[in-house]
């Protein structure tokens, strides 16, 4: 099959969507700038579906492994003989899953936003945006060169700047949306640090090339990088800290995740898209991508297990305390990213060990449906009762019986109960984490606890609970609101039947699912006890929550307070950075760069003013100087001139 | 009587000349100060004729210039009398003290 012909499209149609509502779409379309765009995306995510399936059934597989398929690839800017920046098309299981997932997620919410953003003013420009994150997005995961991947991760996080400052009229969305740009920028200039020096140890800057020679012991590239040392740590694993910082600055892991939360002021479709299901598991993608590389340097792969670990468990923590419902659900992704990032911290390569990888991608693979699923089903519900907040909620079963099914099914997912989605791929994870590692296992069926509990919190209090008049009774939604709903639930019931394993692996081989009724049990009944709970507590109205966090006193404080980091952020910066850095740096631009220019401009002036005299508009005087002239030079020419 | 020394011609030339250049700087009104030019180009005059006599008598240059010098005098007369014109228009007076708008 050759893929040439139209793979090109995939990423170009949303690009396409984005020039044309772009430039003409406030003008010619502003009605049918919806049906436009999710026309476009319809065309992107068939492709996508066709090629997962000519990839994975027909041609992908050589002798039991799949292949890494290149059907394009472009010179764009060469450095020298060996580096150079490509863009091309990689077809691998990774990339191949991620642009199902991509298109798919991205037509949902397309189709979900035409109801959701009706009479918006800037209602193509909208579209506009979500075409262009989906082609950045779409560009990032079939990167061929890792400089590629840097240029489409940059144009990701503008066109999420561009989506969370929507509204941006509203100073909180505005603030939001600057905050998750710097944030992520400054994770993006550790990447780049680390591109750049595995680009100069590697001498390449293409994923395949670099791959092979970073995982081939006896190369000389990676006696060269491994020998390098700074501050006594080898030159690789700087570098792929470092990546990992920028790939920890865009999936939101700690302690860069202060911008998640607050990304949350975007129009909620979009953080269903972009906040929950695909941009913000870039890292995850991005480690991945690298595996091999992370692999053979383990204490990267450390601090990838550590850091992802620990996020899963602070985000589950601060998830209870957080009565918007936009921001449980963004700090439930910030923890099931935390699982995919520590999954994949543990992993080994080959056969059994390669388990946590897979585990992780079909996390991936899962979450970005449930997820997406519950931003939606959120978005519903906020656009039922006009605020994110949980106390103007609660028994909303009666007026939203979908949203109400949809948002079960996606709880249930999400907390690992049988046969949703979720259950198996967190499955997957904590048995890879039971054999590898025991202190994770046990973080992790914590934080499975844990999840199961606020998700059921979130779920009783919207749709159980006492009973709010509502003052608005324009119904639950049309057609274009219900079908993205039920498509991505019957993906959360159906996806993890998939046997994940046999496509995407590690090594590329087979993987046979692993699925043990015993190792479940512990697990789900975590999961059970957790819903439990939340049911005992936020059924019905009762007093019990209330005295509960009452007890614990401080330690609810500080995790209400998100353990006070965007706290630290503001006195780091505001406190130290401002007074110790910026106020100088401030003066000496104020009284010494300014001074010195002053002060030319000022000596001129003086010079000036002191001599125009000279220039009285005084014809006979111009003459006399004239003369005066004449007669210096002939007494200069004639006399002293030998 | 046949021989006037040529010191006495060309100091004849040199006062026309420093006579000129004073009634240049000193006169306010425009015509006067055409006046002296046109006798700092005599002064030229003289000077060229004279040289031409003494040293090269066989030759023209020296007179030609002269008559070039004449006639370039009669035009730039006509030049500056329209000048003078379109200042007197302008100011009401030929006096060149009273036209310095173009200082700083």
């Amino acid at each position: 099959m050759n893929y040439s012909q139209y793979i090109l499209l995939i990423p170009l149609l949303p690009l396409a969507g984005f020039l044309v509502l772009g430039l003409f779409g406030k003008s010619y379309f502003n009605k049918s700038a919806g049906i436009i765009g999710t026309l476009f995306l319809l065309v992107a995510a068939i492709l996508s579906l066709y090629t997962a399936y000519n990839y994975f059934f027909i041609d992908g597989k050589v002798n039991g492994v799949y292949q890494s398929i290149i059907p394009f690839k472009y010179t764009w800017l060469s450095f020298s003989e060996n580096i150079s920046i490509d863009m091309g098309f990689v077809l691998d299981p990774i990339s191949v899953m991620m642009l199902v997932v991509v298109t798919f997620v991205s037509l949902m919410v397309h189709i979900f936003s035409l109801w959701y953003m009706k009479g918006e003013e800037r209602f193509s420009t909208y579209y506009a945006f979500l075409g262009l994150f989906t082609f950045s997005m779409l560009g990032l995961v079939i990167s061929t060169n890792i400089f590629q991947i840097y240029m489409f991760w940059e144009l990701v996080g503008v066109s999420s700047y561009l989506l969370i400052g929507f509204y941006y009229d509203k100073p909180s969305a505005v603030a939001a949306s600057k905050k998750a740009f710097i944030v992520t920028r400054f994770a993006d200039l550790a990447f780049l640090i680390g591109i750049l020096i595995l680009g100069f140890q590697a001498e390449t800057l293409d994923f395949g090339t670099l791959i092979q020679r970073l995982t081939d012991i006896q190369s000389s590239q990676f006696i060269g990088i491994t020998t390098a040392s700074f501050f006594g740590v080898s030159l690789l694993t700087w570098a792929l800290t470092l990546v990992f910082i920028g790939g920890a600055g865009k999936s939101a892991m700690l302690p860069l995740h202060i911008w998640l939360p607050d990304a949350m002021e975007g129009p909620t479709p979009v953080s269903a898209l972009i906040h929950a299901a695909t941009m913000v598991v870039a890292g995850v993608y991005l480690v991945a991508r690298l595996f091999p590389v992370f692999h053979i340097n383990q204490a990267s792969l450390h601090i990838v297990t550590f850091v992802g670990v620990a996020s899963a468990l602070f985000a589950a923590i601060i998830a209870c305390t957080q009565t918007d419902i936009k921001r449980v659900l963004a700090y439930s992704t910030m923890s099931q990213i935390g699982y995919m990032m520590f999954s994949l911290g543990i992993s080994g390569i080959g056969g059994e060990n390669g388990l946590g990888y897979t585990a992780s991608l079909f996390h991936l693979f899962t979450h970005a449906f449930f997820k997406s699923l519950l931003f939606l089903a959120a978005g519903a519900v906020i656009h039922l009762v006009h605020s994110n907040e949980l106390k103007d909620m609660g028994g909303l079963k009666r007026y939203m019986p979908v949203t109400h099914i949809v948002f079960l099914v996606a709880c249930l997912a999400i907390s690992g109960i049988f046969p949703f989605a979720g259950f198996f791929s967190k499955e997957e994870i904590l048995l890879a984490s039971y054999e590898s590692n025991k202190i994770v296992y046990a973080i992790a069926l914590f934080t499975s606890g844990l999840t199961a509990f606020y998700m059921f919190r979130l779920y009783f209090s919207i749709f159980w609970n006492k009973q709010k008049d509502l003052h608005s009774h324009h119904g639950e939604g049309n057609m274009s609101m219900k079908i993205p709903l039920w498509i991505l639930a019957v993906c959360t019931c159906t996806a993890g039947f998939i046997s994940f394993g046999k496509y995407v692996s590690a090594d590329g081989k087979e993987l046979a699912s692993h699925f043990h009724i015993l190792f479940s049990i512990v697990p789900v009944t975590v999961s059970l006890l957790g819903i439990l709970l939340a049911m005992l507590l936020y059924k019905k109205e009762n007093g019990k929550p209330q005295a509960i966090s009452n007890s614990l006193g401080g330690l609810y404080k500080t995790a209400y307070h998100k353990f006070y980091i965007d706290e630290v952020y503001l006195f780091i910066t505001k406190k130290i950075i401002f007074n110790l850095v910026g106020r100088p740096a401030a003066w000496i631009d104020k009284n010494i760069i300014d001074g010195i220019m002053n002060g030319i401009a000022g000596v001129t002036a003086s010079i000036s003013s002191a001599i125009k005299g000279i220039q009285s508009g005084k014809v006979q005087s111009y003459a006399l100087y004239f003369f005066a002239g004449i007669i210096a030079m002939a007494i200069v020419f004639v006399y002293l001139w030998k | 009587m046949n021989e006037i020394p040529i010191s006495h011609i060309l100091f004849v030339s040199t006062a026309l000349f420093f006579i000129g250049m004073y009634g240049l700087f000193t006169r306010r009104n425009m015509i006067t100060m055409l006046m002296a030019i046109e006798l700092i180009l005599n002064s030229v005059n003289i000077n060229f004729v004279v040289f031409n006599k003494y040293l090269y008598p066989d030759k023209l240059d020296g007179i030609f210039f002269t008559i070039f010098i004449i006639a370039i005098a009669a035009a730039e007369a006509a030049v500056a009398i329209a000048i003078i014109i379109n200042l007197y228009r302008n100011h009401q007076s030929i006096d060149v003290e009273e036209a310095e708008e173009m200082k700083f």
